[in-house]
């Protein structure tokens, strides 16, 4: 096992995958002569060539779109957007386009698509720049989403997602580039549409995914100096949404807490927490809890912006809410 | 071209005003839902497009797709049966009249967001580039798409990528009931092709064997490396932009000018003038297309609704364990 970078895990996946297989290819802002915008694409033009790793204009619509006509025509494109913010302007070929042609045209057509997206705050971008949107696209049927919070969970789900024949949502949390983490050595892939329990304990139940599982194992680590045994559940897909090992767990604690860097309104602790009560009602020992962004726009001001963004301590004082 | 060459051509162009015909009767009737637009006056469009191409070419369109999807090669029956959405139908019942699709034609569509197969037509070209296929992909739209930012991303595209495909700008002179002067910053849309630096040509779209020829040799020309290529056809469409359209926007007087010069009328007028066909066997094709549009009515009738669990079908292509909310949120057991 090595350990490696959240960056270099999501570039290898990559590097191997167009190894692999000649229909994979690369398009976007500056993925080929620039090396990504945040270095996962680097050294990718000079090995693969500008056929298969090709610079686009400023011009999502037409990056996603094309992917997405390529996708039918056989080929197994990853378009990357530069943020996940700009996927607002191609949201129609997101959510109207991928998602939909395989079920509109009964199966005829296929979009074996990746679509790359960092996210998230914190970085002093102020509000158009620093969204973590995960939720709205987990909202669409025909659309995979997945949000990985290891460099070993990044690796493999990538991989999944190049060779699957469904169009994935890739979303990525631009902070957490640096992360490092124990990958299993030689090919493997990760699931999508999986769950898994990150950390075992037996009296709270955390959920989270993406960015925020470290911080929540941080705040379990902390807990089981109190003697609180937290169980952290990974989603690392929002849709298809595995919600076995969350029942599980919870049918052991009784208690949960859903964490996520989102705002908390229709969220992804919503549709969580909403399931766990329909599904797990007669266990149910003390309201769920949610940690999620403030409902605002996140401002440029670092300590403002530190204000509304979700923290271990939020954890941790929603975990403690949760045991009274 | 041989006689039944011609002829044939007539026999695209009357079946698909008679299947508009009949699809506007059933829908008054009921029987399809939806939208419908019909594309009579338009037939000499698709049908020369279609023509000139060769079957490795491939074709997308927009949600005024009936006649493109029968001069494609999907029969009848099929077709007609989509729009009473049943599971015969080609696309099984699930798209319905703005998505006919065949892609063992290499026919991608019927698209119904207005723009949004412009980007897509642009990567199914990508595609053969990258396979380095000789096929060019012909994408059809209206001039009321030219003013959507998805035409002017995907052109960008095509040309910076010189990829293999024909931009076809359908102007019939409305987007539903706004014509390019009321929302085109330029007009004839030839002008935005220019800018965006690619050769640009117009046709007579009421003239099937005029756009044959041209399309025939802008094929050629792409094939041949030229990169992408924009051809506007002018054309009109006789009845409303889709059913239920109270047409404010036209007087009777303009569509009736047009209408006397439809595109049927005036092929059928070629082809007894020039002696390809005479009027007994014109009549002779147009009974022989009645009889199978009766049929294909019959087939789509009789034919069964979609099954239930067809509602749960190819949402993924993958084994995915459960879908989310299949029977109302509880998806743990």
């Amino acid at each position: 096992m090595a350990v490696i970078t959240m960056r270099e895990a999501i570039s290898q996946a990559l590097w191997e995958e167009m190894e692999r297989d000649p229909k994979v290819f690369i398009l976007g802002e500056e993925v080929g002569v620039w090396g990504g915008t945040y270095a996962v694409t680097k050294g990718f033009l000079d090995h693969f060539g500008p056929e298969r790793v090709r610079d686009t204009p400023i011009s999502e619509a037409a990056i996603v779109g094309a992917g997405v006509g390529a996708a039918l025509a056989g080929m197994r494109p990853v378009a990357e957007l530069m943020t996940i913010n700009f996927a607002f302007v191609a949201m129609d070929h997101i959510v109207n386009q991928a998602a939909k042609l395989h079920y509109m045209f009964n199966g005829q057509m296929k979009v074996p698509l990746v679509i790359r997206a960092p996210g998230g705050g914190g970085r002093q971008l102020a509000a158009t720049h620093s969204q973590t949107p995960d939720a709205i696209f987990a909202h669409f049927p025909g659309l995979k989403v997945v949000a990985p919070g290891t460099p070993a969970d990044a690796k493999g789900l990538l991989k999944a997602a190049i060779r699957s024949d469904d169009p994935v949502l890739f979303i990525e949390n631009a902070t957490i580039y640096q992360q490092r983490g124990e990958v299993p050595d030689g090919d493997y892939t990760v699931p999508i549409g999986k769950s898994k329990v990150q950390r075992a304990g037996k009296h709270v139940t955390l959920v989270t995914y993406s960015k925020m599982v470290q911080p929540s194992l941080q705040a379990a680590e902390l807990l089981a100096k109190e003697n609180i045994e937290v169980e952290v559940v990974d989603l690392r897909s929002l849709r298809p949404l595995d919600m076995h090992p969350v029942i599980e767990s919870f049918k052991k604690t009784n208690r949960a807490v859903i964490v996520e860097e989102g705002w908390e309104s229709f969220g992804v602790g919503a549709e969580v927490a909403a399931r766990i009560y329909q599904d797990a009602f007669d266990y149910v020992d003390a309201p769920i809890r949610r940690v999620a962004q403030k409902e605002v726009p996140l401002p440029y001001n670092r300590r403002l912006e530190q204000l509304a963004l979700p923290q271990m301590d939020d954890i941790v004082r929603a975990v403690r809410e949760v045991m009274k | 071209m041989r006689k039944e060459d011609y002829l044939d051509l007539y026999r695209q162009m009357v079946t698909i005003r008679r299947m508009e015909e009949i699809a506007s009767e059933l829908y008054q009737k009921g029987e399809i839902g939806g939208f419908l637009h019909l594309y009579i006056g338009q037939e000499a469009v698709s049908t020369g497009i279609l023509a000139a191409r060769q079957p490795h070419d491939r074709v997308i369109t927009a949600y005024r797709d009936h006649g493109v999807a029968l001069n494609a090669g999907i029969p009848l029956k099929h077709i007609m049966a989509e729009l009473l959405g049943k599971s015969t139908g080609v696309s099984g019942g699930k798209g319905g009249s703005m998505h006919l699709a065949d892609t063992s034609l290499n026919y991608w569509g019927g698209h119904a967001i207005v723009g949004a197969h412009l980007p897509i037509a642009a990567g199914l070209a990508l595609a053969d580039l990258l396979e380095k296929r000789d096929s060019v992909t012909i994408c059809m739209f209206g001039e009321g798409a030219t003013n959507i930012g998805f035409f002017h991303e995907a052109v960008n595209l095509a040309k910076t990528w010189n990829l293999p495909v024909l931009w076809v700008c359908e102007n019939n002179r409305y987007g539903m009931g706004t014509s390019p002067e009321r929302a085109s910053a330029v007009s004839p849309i030839i002008r935005k092709a220019c800018g965006y630096g690619m050769p640009a040509f117009d046709v007579d779209g009421m003239d099937v064997l005029a756009v044959k020829d041209m399309v025939a040799e802008r094929l050629r020309e792409i094939r041949e490396g030229s990169g992408p290529q924009f051809l506007e056809v002018f054309t009109y469409r006789f009845r409303g932009h889709s059913m239920g359209d109270p047409e404010r926007y036209r007087t009777p007087e303009e569509v009736k000018k047009y209408v006397e010069h439809g595109p049927i009328e005036r092929y059928q007028r070629y082809l007894v003038e020039s002696q390809t066909g005479t009027p007994e066997e014109l009549q002779k094709i147009e009974k022989k297309v009645d009889k199978e549009l009766e049929e294909a009515v019959k087939f789509a009738h009789e034919s069964p609704e979609p099954a239930d669990e067809a509602l749960f079908e190819h949402i993924y292509v993958d084994e995915v364990d459960e879908i989310e909310g299949a029977d109302g949120g509880a998806t743990w057991q």
